[in-house]
């Protein structure tokens, strides 16, 4: 427990330090939620679907968490060049409660984040429907960046350069990004979007997320919960094998 | 008595790259080892064999009584290692690179607080303890090394070219330390250095190894005699050859076929 609890305690503490990193974790969201919350709130309501800026924060705080959390894998590549790692893998303790230490880091990091944004869009005119729910919404917040911090864990351990973690990221995240139910409602796009914003998991947590705050659900809560728990399930199986496999 | 680190046969392949070719030497409790050789000769591959962080392709590494290959929790806990490269956390303090390494090694809580004061005096790094590391020198990052490798007691320490780039005063005041715990606490120290004068003043015993072979073994004086040598220095020169080497492994054969040309083709006298 005191190992997991150290692991956890450095990451808290690096971020604690790095200002500029807590400031830009809610920058470019924040850009996002005035430029088509704003910009786009008269078409969307136009065409009689309420108000834009209360369907996208949701969303919004998908894009904060999903971002945040993906940058964690960098730090896996900053231990690698800067050394750090060896020092931790020829410790005598299991990879696993290394890593586990670590991903509980990140996602504290990442949790504080989305609810630094999700004060900020309160401010912003953000309405929550359902205050009782919140604690759902920062359950399913928790998933979602546990999810993909394991994904991330599995990248930095496979690749040493920042340039190729950059290259992946951007390669994967952003698609699942757009092309998730984040910006846009899926019961008035194409049948072709759909197909595939249903077999995106980043829909599922949108969908959850959105549930919890303004109560509106294209999948239901009960499946998007499963989907979200077979993520982490997988994508953490999948992180810590690939941490295994680190030979310094 | 057993030795304290005993590797036999051992080897170590990355493809087709022999690195290190079957290997075999021990180290007695309390011995202060030295191992050197040019650039890509194996020395780090063979640390990094004895610490757990590579497999061997073939033989046998024992370290305190412990198989290293099967042993691996068991061999970690009885050594201490300062690598070639830095592996402090730069943004941490030097007091919680110290905690973080306390925990790692399940250092007992109550010991915790006084064990770090104590290493910390010992380098002179105490009234710096709360700077972040990054604002320290070279020097002082390779202190806090040497006293965070120190807080679980180990039994043999490892020190991959530990005084790469340090001043003189530095270098002195560490080789100091190190001697002194070998003597107080009988603690083995196997090293590797450049500095070849390092080696001839600091260790008992010394194994030179090139091309992934240990080509000499045995005191300084020793490798002296066998060489008809005046020095440490010449003795190595005469035993691992002139040539420059790269610093990666694979070039290694590729060295010795450029040498091999090199050689061949200098106008004759």
């Amino acid at each position: 427990m005191s190992i997991i609890y150290i692991l956890w305690l450095r990451q808290v503490r690096r971020f604690m330090r790095s200002g500029l990193r807590i400031v830009m974790g809610f920058v470019q969201p924040l850009i996002y939620m005035l430029a088509l919350g704003y910009g786009l709130n008269t078409v969307f309501q136009q065409s009689g679907k309420g108000s834009y800026i209360q369907f996208i924060v949701p969303g919004i705080i998908v894009q904060t968490i999903m971002f945040s959390s993906m940058f964690w894998g960098a730090n896996i590549i900053w231990d690698k060049q800067f050394g750090f790692l060896k020092e931790m893998l020829v410790a005598p303790v299991s990879r696993m409660k290394i890593m586990f230490g670590s991903v509980l880091g990140g996602a504290t990091i990442s949790l504080v984040q989305g609810i630094i944004l999700f004060i900020v869009s309160l401010a912003l005119g953000f309405r929550p429907v359902n205050w009782e729910y919140l604690p759902l919404t920062i359950l399913f917040m928790a998933m979602l960046s546990m999810a993909i911090i394991g994904f991330s864990a599995g990248i930095g351990a496979m690749v040493s350069d920042m340039q190729a973690f950059v290259a992946v990221n951007n390669f994967l995240l952003i698609p699942l990004f757009f092309l998730s139910s984040a910006l846009f409602p899926l019961d008035s796009v194409p049948q072709v979007m759909k197909i595939i914003a249903s077999v995106n998991p980043i829909s599922y947590a949108v969908d959850a997320i959105r549930f919890t705050l303004i109560n509106q659900s294209h999948f239901g809560l009960p499946l998007d919960f499963a989907v979200l728990t077979a993520t982490v399930i997988l994508l953490n199986v999948f992180g810590s094998y690939r941490f295994r496999q680190i030979q310094a | 008595m057993e030795p304290v680190i005993s590797v036999q046969h051992v080897s170590k392949k990355f493809g087709d790259l022999v690195a290190v070719n079957d290997i075999s030497f021990e180290v007695q409790q309390g011995e202060i080892f030295a191992f050197l050789g040019p650039n890509g000769a194996g020395k780090s591959t063979t640390i990094k064999m004895l610490t757990t962080l590579l497999k061997p392709s073939s033989g046998e590494l024992r370290l305190a009584g412990h198989n290293v290959s099967k042993e691996q929790d068991a061999t970690r806990r009885v050594f201490g290692i300062v690598f070639q490269d830095p592996s402090l956390d730069d943004e941490l303090t030097a007091f919680e690179n110290m905690q973080l390494h306390a925990v790692l090694y399940h250092v007992p809580k109550k010991e915790v607080p006084a064990r770090v004061e104590e290493l910390l005096k010992l380098v002179e790094l105490w009234d710096r303890r709360g700077s972040i590391v990054k604002t320290f020198s070279g020097g002082m990052k390779r202190r806090l090394e040497i006293a965070r490798c120190l807080l679980h007691h180990p039994k043999v320490l490892f020190l991959d070219e530990p005084t790469l780039g340090l001043d003189a005063q530095t270098r002195n005041l560490l080789w100091n330390y190190i001697k002194e715990l070998n003597r107080k606490e009988q603690m083995t120290i196997f090293f590797t250095t450049h500095y070849l004068g390092e080696a001839e003043s600091t260790a008992q015993r010394i194994a030179i190894i090139d091309h992934g072979k240990i080509v000499a073994m045995g005191t300084p004086d020793e490798l002296k005699q066998q060489t008809g040598a005046t020095n440490l220095e010449d003795a190595y020169l005469k035993l691992t050859g002139t040539g420059v080497r790269d610093e990666t492994l694979d070039s290694a054969e590729g060295n010795r076929e450029r040498f091999r040309t090199f050689m061949k083709t200098r106008p004759q006298r």
